[in-house]
């Protein structure tokens, strides 16, 4: 039995009702009841939440985070990434397939579950994989799988590499209701590249990710999208081209949908300069015209969605050379400040815009139902944020094993103060 | 006293045998050496040398002079000057190499330092150890220098941050080779009067080369006009973005250039070949005794080795009187004594400055 909660003296921020207006919020037994409530429809023993100064929003949700267990838990756990989502101001997180072994079973989808229970931190909702293996030949068994509980089919971050295959699965699963993603790439082009094919690369003698090895994989994975009229999501992206081509298909009518990364809307690749690891993310930190291209691209809902793109790996891995270092970075604890000091601080969005994009819309996109959205009935899973707070990046702190950050030190805006699940305080920020 | 102290003068055998330098009466007293290397020691603040790209014109003119000063006191690179005895070099190459390892050597000895040696197989990386640790490991012997080179771009520049002793690149992967571009730079000073003004083609396999990536730049710095030609897929569009020249015909240049720098296709690190064959490349890029009947009369054909006959670079133009291509490994070890030696005097100053504030 869990107590009923009240959240008081905050702005309600709720962008699937439009809403963004001081309120309180009542909750019972984990479901949002009412807004607004009368005080004499408050239970007795009814918990109380101070929000004053904050925002209180639907808690955020997360397109696709590595959490590395089974098979390399030095990098992160089930338990410690699904805290750092927490106190990120995630309440439910998409966990990736490319564990080991894979997650290509009815077990190993039941294992994540589990694992994710016994913890108490975020929701953890499975992305089973797209092929058997993740090898991307063949299908997975998609049918026992979304029994099985997988909410996502992805081979990702690896991408589909067989035209064939994403098309057969994207017919399969219309019959399941359950969305394919693709994290665009064409191997062929990206082998062996560290960081955006560009000036910068140039100078540096650094070998580039150039950016026509996105532009090409999602060009192929939107027409097969509008093709079989399937449910795809292509991300994170991070071109000029990629939003142009979704621009192109989206005025068409066609359903697809995008996500992009905070970091790359922050940064650029003359941060590379330094040839420091923790600058070695995926997508790569791009030009600035592309940063400023994503960024608009966000607010016309070109790109749907923001998604951390957390991919944690242990510190000792990130301490080798650049070619070596794999791609890594930890951001389940700082997306939403980064997203907000690149897209509020600037004027491009407002609140209500960016908890639509990290919470309302991902969770449609991901076919959650029950969370992005404080209307009655819903899961009382709930952000408390305070907009104006400034604080500086210090890995140190982090509760994910990962301490590898692009953005170490960098001064942000919005604090996350607590994040509810399930009517349940399960973070609240320290002071 | 050594024994090979006592060689008389003009022994015949004294310029070949390099590896044991005639030491007794120095071209110039040690005192007075010091004296007119104290200036530009104090224009110099760095105690690592990473790369061109980020130094100013001053400070490449300074280890330009110094080169020169040094090259005159140890006639030519071979007697030794007792500037640095006592300190010790260490090579740490993660990737293959004979000439620029030995003239680090070489240089560290001439100025009467000790060397050390490490190399990748058999050291530490092999057993499983980031590239790092084991510098630490080499710095915690006790050495003052750590010339360095590795496979991938920016591995100098983590041991400059990670290393409390010098630091000297002597390659990362396709990114810099500060001492190659300094000797050449030095090589086209001792022929010409100035730098400034002159035109400088790099030719050949600009993609993978950190000549290249040395060159630009501190041709650049000094007043080069600098034409970067090769195929597209060797040479990419964006040098014009940062100043350069670019060309596709080596044909169409040659008239105007008053130095070619004629780069090795470096097969091993190229994954696909980006040009159809080696017989079609010769054709397009190679210096050969035909092309130089396009060139100036007074061109200077300059390679930083190893060279491909037949390749970039035919043997009569090789060999023939435009070529300086020797002349350049005799300077690459007059560049890196004064790379040693500016490091040294300046992480000496940063370390007595270091003291005085504690």
């Amino acid at each position: 039995m869990v107590a009923a909660l009240l959240i008081e003296n905050g702005t309600l921020v709720d962008p699937s009702q439009n809403l963004n207006r001081p309120g309180r919020l009542l909750c019972i037994d984990g479901q949002v009841v009412s807004l607004d409530p009368a005080d004499g429809d408050l239970p007795p023993d009814v918990q109380r939440v101070d929000a004053t100064g904050c925002l209180v929003a639907p808690g955020l949700v997360d397109l696709g985070v590595e959490l590395r267990e089974p098979g390399a838990e030095e990098d992160e756990t089930i338990a410690s990434g699904s805290e750092a989502a927490l106190v990120g101001g995630y309440t439910s997180i998409l966990a990736t397939s490319n564990t080991s072994p894979v997650i290509d079973s009815y077990g190993a989808v039941e294992y994540v579950r589990q694992k994710a229970a016994q913890a108490s931190g975020a929701r953890v909702h499975v992305i089973a994989c797209l092929s058997k293996g993740g090898k991307g030949e063949q299908m997975a068994e998609l049918g026992l799988l979304t029994e099985a509980g997988a909410v996502v089919f992805s081979d990702a971050p690896k991408p589909v590499p067989s035209d064939a295959l994403l098309k057969r699965a994207l017919e399969y699963c219309r019959m399941l209701d359950r969305p394919v993603f693709d994290r665009p790439s064409v191997p062929e082009l990206a082998a062996g590249g560290v960081m955006h094919d560009g000036k910068v690369a140039l100078v540096l003698g650094l070998k580039g990710l150039p950016t026509e090895a996105e532009d090409l994989a999602v060009a192929r994975d939107v027409r097969l999208a509008e093709a079989t009229m399937g449910r795809l999501h292509v991300g994170p992206v991070s071109t000029m081209g990629a939003v142009d081509m979704f621009r192109r298909v989206k005025s068409r009518g066609v359903e697809v949908t995008a996500s992009v990364c905070p970091h790359n809307l922050i940064l650029d690749d003359s941060v590379m300069a330094s040839y420091e690891s923790r600058f070695k993310v995926h997508p790569p930190l791009r030009s600035p015209a592309h940063v400023e291209m994503l960024r608009h691209a966000i607010k016309d809902k070109t790109i749907d969605a923001i998604q951390s793109g957390h991919m944690p790996r242990s510190r000792e891995k990130m301490m080798d050379d650049l070619d070596r270092s794999p791609f890594g970075l930890s951001s389940l604890e700082t997306s939403l400040a980064t997203a907000a000091t690149a897209l509020v601080r600037t004027g491009i969005l407002d609140w209500l815009e960016l908890f639509d994009r990290m919470s309302t819309r991902p969770a449609q996109i991901a076919g959650l139902d029950r969370a992005g959205s404080l209307l009655a009935g819903k899961d009382a899973d709930i952000v408390i944020v305070d907009p104006n707070a400034g604080w500086k990046v210090d890995s140190s702190q982090f509760r994910s094993t990962c301490i590898s950050t692009p953005l170490e030190g960098a001064e942000l805006i919005g604090k996350v103060k607590a994040t509810i699940v399930a009517g349940q305080v399960r973070y609240r920020a320290a002071g | 006293m050594a024994p090979d102290e006592s060689l008389p003068e003009g022994n015949p055998s004294a310029g070949l045998n390099m590896l044991n330098p005639v030491q007794a009466s120095p071209v110039v007293p040690l005192d007075q050496l010091t004296a007119s290397l104290a200036p530009h020691v104090a224009s110099w603040q760095h105690r690592y040398l990473l790369g061109l790209e980020t130094l100013t014109a001053q400070e490449i003119t300074t280890l330009l002079d110094v080169a020169q000063i040094l090259k005159e006191a140890t006639e030519g690179c071979r007697r030794k000057v007792p500037l640095l005895t006592g300190k010790t070099c260490a090579n740490l190459f993660f990737e293959n190499s004979t000439r620029t390892r030995n003239s680090f050597s070489l240089a560290a000895k001439r100025l009467g330092a000790d060397t050390v040696e490490f190399g990748a197989s058999g050291s530490s990386t092999a057993k499983g150890e980031t590239f790092a640790d084991t510098a630490k490991t080499i710095e915690a012997m006790g050495v003052d220098w750590v010339v360095t080179r590795h496979s991938t771009p920016g591995t100098p520049h983590l041991l400059a941050r990670e290393l409390k002793c010098c630091v000297l690149n002597a390659g990362d992967g396709p990114h810099e080779h500060p001492t190659q571009g300094l000797l050449d730079l030095l090589t086209i000073r001792q022929h010409r009067e100035s730098i400034k003004g002159l035109t400088v083609a790099l030719v050949g396999d600009i993609a993978h080369s950190r000549t290249a990536r040395s060159n630009v730049w501190g041709l650049k710095k000094l007043g080069a006009h600098v034409i970067i030609c090769g195929p597209p897929t060797l040479v990419s569009e964006r040098w014009k973005e940062l100043g350069f020249e670019v060309a596709h015909h080596l044909d169409e240049i040659l008239p105007r250039c008053d130095v070619l720098n004629l780069l090795r296709i470096q097969f091993e690190r190229q994954n696909a070949r980006p040009f159809p064959s080696v017989h079609e490349y010769a054709a397009l890029y190679a210096m050969n005794a035909k092309r130089m009947q396009l060139a100036k009369e007074d061109i200077l054909i300059m390679a930083p080795g190893p060279i491909n006959r037949g390749v970039e670079i035919t043997p009569e133009v090789a060999d023939g009187p435009h070529s300086v291509i020797l002349e350049q490994v005799n300077n690459g070890i007059a560049v890196r004594m004064a790379a040693l030696y500016l490091l040294s005097a300046a992480d000496d100053r940063l370390r007595a400055a270091g003291r005085s504030h504690s």
